[in-house]
């Protein structure tokens, strides 16, 4: 049994008061929500912290999937196992689905959350990647109220977030647009292990054209990486396994993956183009009614 | 609706069938899946205390001084031991299985990333874990000797600086074979193939890690020790002699074990420090080690660089095998193997094939990296030997052009030529080995998926079909060839049927999981007729169990199984004596029938076992000569090893966008000779045939340049799950051993040693249309692909 050093346990009945008990905390404070990132850390002693603040009683308050207008909001204490059964994910962005069946496994999907995926800021993480394919933005909620920040400006590194100290993300935000789908497909040496590399991609059509794409990656660079060039070599054209091929030479230019145990470059850089190509074709063949 | 009542019932129904040899369930099923095993952590004495281990952040230091105090300091604990105490002790370097030493705590130097430096000892595993964090240990790093081609250069870091005139990282050299005769039949051969081929470092990681719980009573001067421990009597022994304590005031005990795949056989430094620990505070100390500690500091297995050549004629006979392997020992050498056999049983490198000549020279040199040598069903490298040979064999099927199967058909050994002494001197009891691989070509419709394999080639698809075949060499052993420490190889067993005619079974081995209760049981039930719910199956305490060397190199049902059979033969004999008094006939004229005896010719006038055993007990004489009571034991020395053998074909199709290797089919057809228990067998096989998913796709022990270990996680050290693993298709043949009593042959090891070759053969036959003719372990989706773009010798 691996065991974590000494720490203060605190449990938070609201976000407002987790809020106050991070204020009180300072830099030494952490929350801990479904704790499958964080723990782990904490047994190996590559992190410590004074003070653990339970935000998992929050649940009630930060745990939901619902449709507002154009956007669909999801708290950030919605766990994995939650966005794998919620049909109105599934249906409006099948992306999450397709993350969610190869993120982990189902002891971490009952507990890890959509908040901890995000914070934790791993570049490998599959729900950033969802995320900032689908152009998501994240609710920051501090003393002084809420901001809400695009993915891009979200992610500041690895393992770094515009998250202060005192503040915590409360809720997703993502657009729901007409004509689009989405798909998400990844590589891994093993079930339950990390991406070697993943692509999702988000596609809108209309009248057999695509209006807009976007291609987000996890784990070929510090962050999970929207590509602009992507997107924009996309908009106006109409799908083919020429212009599906053009986008994953792109994707594989983008990225920047690094050599470990899981794969060279040159492998990884090919998934980022073959997986992207993977990741448009199913999002338009679902559009067009083909496919799950 | 089925209840639990009833499903109990089922159980026990099952449990009194069959009397002997067939499918029954496990009897420590119900208390292993219902949580009540009890296993060393379980264990709770009052006043415990516990230990955690300071340990080496660098492969190779110099440890210029240690500072305790800080550590001494925190509240709750109770000691700090450094090596340099335990030096004053002479407790500071301890004999390893492979007649080298190995440090306790390290006092000159560190030469291993995870090695023991000192430890703490407090009231709670929390204190003892935040103790070891103050300890400040000031070291002089010194450049580490990581990769094996390197290690006999001649300006590498000396490791092993410590044994007396040590210039080098020379370990051992070993030969086999006849180097002459081998080369004058190279030289003549029409084709000879020659491939390098890497067995990677990896760890056996069994789900429960190393553990021990050591009480010492210093009235009675009685050590106790509760460890996990496949080979309890033989840790007694060598406790004895490193600590100075009389051999009879030392108790092991090994209770329930969460899986050893030989991990557990070695003495770990943990063990000796818990004893140290009971010695100083006199209270009873725990320490089990974390995930990380098992996979980075115990025992490996493999890590052989092996080039192997083969020789043959034109049209497939093949002549001739030689190889030179380097072997990385780590720091010391740990290996456990009988000790005339530094390279274990690798010597069965010529697999299942009739051979003119053979050669084999080893050199074994020393790393910074960890010991072992020993684990991953350690089969005393007989893994390594099948891999090899089934490799090599694959590559000249390759080169001439020859369907593998068919190759390997026109090459095995004959029935009528067992007993069979290969070239490097090992006498196979027995094998039929073309009823097997005809069998597994049969289940496996082979000639159907080489035209499926054809057609899908056709459209660039990638599907591979994989042969292996082997023999293995297990049962450790002869008294005359084999000892590990000077301990000879036998094993004692005791037999007791109690008045009523229930028994108790004590034996030496130790099962981590394999069934011996089950199994065990049903040999004796075989032999005198009582069910196995009526044998109570003892093992894993050296007080109450006779002496004998352990469970591993699946030695138990080869060695402890015959002696098991043999005791029971013993007590029947006995109890015919009885039953003659009994019946009034002389024993010639008495029939057995399992579980009585019966006068030949009228059966009506019959005794149970169970009656003669309330008779040797009971009152009224018994026959001239006869003492009472009905027991036996014995030390059963196997005049040979068995040759287990089998034939495995593994399908697998790679996603030729991605690389990923997915096994679509395994066919596993073994050969154990008799089969006690069908069930445990498929067990056995099923758990070596994931084992062998893991090794071939996923697991590797890595290391950086600076002798990090890279593996010391179950993220980063890969084990398969149910969801890499395809629905096994298992068949088997019956050849049974001549010289065993039952002819069992044993089994624990049979997959884990034949699926690696299978499914890298099956993956290299996918890679057939890249011109590939060997890629290494682990066939990670990345090594596939670059093996795929040409490059053959991918780092990762
Ligand atoms: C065996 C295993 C396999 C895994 N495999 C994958 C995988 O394949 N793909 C993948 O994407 N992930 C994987 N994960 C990670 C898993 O998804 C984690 O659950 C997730 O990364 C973190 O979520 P959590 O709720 O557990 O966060 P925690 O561990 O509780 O927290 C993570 C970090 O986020 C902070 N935090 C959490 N919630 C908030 C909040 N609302 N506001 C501000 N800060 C917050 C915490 O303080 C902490 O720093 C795996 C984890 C494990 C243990």
């Amino acid at each position: 049994m691996q065991v974590p050093a000494p720490f203060q346990y605190a449990r938070a009945t609201t976000v407002d008061h987790a809020i106050e008990l991070l204020n009180e905390g300072g830099d030494s404070a952490r929350i801990v929500a479904g704790g499958h990132s964080l723990l782990p850390m904490m047994k190996l002693r590559l992190a410590n912290f004074d003070t653990l603040i339970d935000i998992n009683g929050l649940h009630d308050e930060l745990g939901y999937v619902r449709q507002e207008g154009s956007e669909i909001r999801i708290g950030a204490m919605t766990r994995h196992r939650e966005l794998l059964e919620s049909d109105l994910l599934a249906t409006a962005f099948p992306i999450f689905r397709d993350a969610e069946h190869v993120i982990a496994d189902p002891i971490v999907r009952n507990r890890g959350t959509l908040g901890g995926s995000l914070c934790q800021a791993d570049p490998s993480e599959d729900l950033s990647a969802v995320c900032t394919t689908l152009d998501a933005s994240c609710v920051i909620r501090g003393r002084d109220g809420e901001r809400v920040v695009s993915m891009e400006d979200f992610h500041r590194g690895p393992y770094e977030t515009a998250v202060g100290d005192a503040e915590i993300l409360v809720e997703i935000r993502i657009p729901v647009r007409p004509g689009g789908s989405s798909a998400y497909f990844k590589v891994e040496r093993r079930a339950g292990d990390w991406a070697v590399a993943s692509s999702g991609a988000a596609v809108w059509m209309s009248g057999g054209v695509i209006t807009d794409a976007r291609v987000g990656l996890a784990a070929v660079g510090p962050n999970t990486t929207g590509i602009p060039a992507i997107s924009e070599a996309l908009r106006g054209q109409t799908p083919s396994e020429e212009l599906f091929a053009q986008a994953g030479a792109l994707a594989a230019q983008a990225c920047s993956p690094a050599v470990d145990l899981r794969g060279t470059v040159a492998y990884k850089r090919h998934l980022a183009d073959e997986l992207t190509r993977r990741a448009l074709r199913k999002s338009v063949e679902r559009i067009n009614g083909q496919g799950a | 609706m089925t209840t639990v009542e009833t499903r109990l019932t089922e159980f026990a129904d099952n449990n009194e069938k069959p009397v002997g040899y067939g499918r029954m369930l496990r009897k420590e099923d119900p208390r292993l899946i219902r949580g009540q095993g009890n296993y060393v952590d379980d264990l709770n004495l009052p006043g415990m205390l516990h230990l955690a281990i300071l340990r080496s952040p660098v492969a190779h230091a110099r440890i210029k001084s240690i500072d305790t105090t800080a550590a001494a300091a925190l509240e709750g604990v109770v000691a700090i031991v450094t090596g340099a105490d335990l030096a004053e002790k002479g407790l500071a370097w301890m004999p390893t299985l492979s007649n080298d030493v190995q440090a306790v705590l390290a006092t000159d130097k560190v030469r291993f990333q995870g090695q023991e430096v000192a430890f703490a000892i407090a009231k709670s595993r929390y204190i003892a874990r935040d103790a070891i964090e103050l300890i400040n240990v000031d070291y002089e790093i010194l450049p580490p000797v990581v990769d094996v081609r390197k290690a006999l250069d001649p300006d590498a870091a000396v490791i092993r600086d410590d044994l007396k005139g040590k210039t080098n990282n020379h370990c051992f050299d070993w030969e086999t074979g006849d180097a002459a005769a081998t080369q004058a039949v190279f030289d003549r051969a029409d084709v000879v193939v020659s491939e390098e081929i890497v067995y990677p470092r990896v760890h056996p990681a069994p789900m429960e890690t190393c553990g021990a719980v050591a009480l010492f009573d210093a009235v009675e001067g009685q050590l106790t020790l509760w460890s996990t421990t496949q080979a309890p009597h033989a840790h007694r022994t060598v406790y004895a002699l490193v600590s100075g304590l009389p051999e009879h005031k030392i108790r092991v005990i090994s209770p329930d074990i969460g899986g050893g795949f030989g991990n557990k056989v070695p003495i770990y430094p943990g063990y000796v420090c818990a004893i140290v620990a009971a010695l100083v505070t006199g209270k009873p100390v725990k320490w089990m080690e974390d995930r990380s500690e098992n996979l980075s500091s115990t025992g490996f297995a493999r890590d052989y660089i092996m080039k192997g050549e083969i020789a043959a004629t034109k049209d497939g006979k093949i002549l001739a095998v030689r190889t030179h392997v380097l072997a990385d020992h780590g720091a010391f050498n740990g290996t456990a193997a009988p000790v005339k056999y530094p390279a274990g049983f690798f010597g069965v490198f010529t697999g299942s094939y009739d051979l003119e000549a053979a050669y084999c020279s080893m050199t074994a040199v020393y790393t910074n990296k960890a010991p072992g040598g020993v684990a991953y069903a350690c089969s005393f490298r007989i893994t390594e030997a099948v891999y090899l040979i089934e490799r090599m064999v694959d590559c000249l099927a390759y080169d001439l052009k020859m369907d593998p199967a068919e190759l390997r058909l026109k090459n095995f050994i004959k029935p009528e030529q067992f007993p069979y002494t290969t070239k490097t001197g090992w006498v196979y009891d027995s094998g039929e080995y073309e009823r097997g691989m005809r069998l597994a070509m049969e289940l496996a419709g082979y000639d159907e998926l080489r035209k499926e394999q054809e057609e899908k080639r056709a459209r660039g698809e990638l599907m591979g079909i994989g042969i292996s075949f082997f023999t293995e060499a297990v049962g450790a052993g002869p008294r005359k060839d084999m000892d590990i420490l000077g301990l000879g190889m036998a094993d004692g067993c005791e037999l007791r049927i109690h008045p009523t005619g229930k028994a108790v079974l004590r034996l030496s081995v130790k099962s981590q999981g394999q069934g011996h209760e089950t199994t065990f049981a049903q040999i004796v039930a075989e032999e005198i007729g009582i069910p196995p719910s009526d044998i109570q199956v003892l093992e894993g305490d050296t007080d109450n169990t006779p002496f004998g060397l352990g469970t591993y190199g699946s030695r138990s049902t080869p060695v402890s199984g015959a002696a098991a059979a043999l005791v029971a033969r013993k007590v029947r004999d006995k109890a015919q004596i009885i039953a003659s008094g009994m019946l009034e006939v002389s024993v010639a004229d008495l029939e057995w029938e399992k579980g009585s005896f019966h006068v030949k010719g009228d059966p009506s006038k019959s005794v149970t076992i169970q009656e003669i055993a309330f008779k040797s007990y009971g009152a009224g004489d018994l026959p001239e000569g006869i003492e009472g009571g009905l027991e036996a034991q014995i030390c059963y020395n196997p005049s040979n090893l068995t040759y287990p053998f089998g034939a495995y074909i593994c399908v697998v199709d790679i996603d030729p966008g991605t690389a990923q290797v997915k096994v679509r089919r395994f066919i596993a057809v073994d050969d154990c000779g008799t089969r006690i228990n069908e069930m445990i067998i498929e067990g056995q096989v099923h758990g070596g045939l994931t084992d062998g998913v893991g090794m071939a796709l996923m697991e590797m022990i890595a290391f950086d340049e600076d002798g990090n270990c890279l593996g010391a996680s179950l993220m980063d050290y890969l084990i398969p799950t149910a969801l890499e693993v395809p629905d096994w298709e298992t068949g088997h043949t019956v050849t049974p051993s001549p010289h065993h009593p039952i002819g069992a042959k044993g089994i624990g090891e049979s997959a884990t040693v034949g699926s690696p070759p299978a499914i890298v053969n099956a993956v290299v036959d996918a890679l057939k249309p890249f011109g590939i003719r060997h890629a290494d372990m682990p066939l990670t989706p990345s090594r596939v692909w670059e093996t795929m773009q040409g490059r053959h010798v991918p780092s990762i």
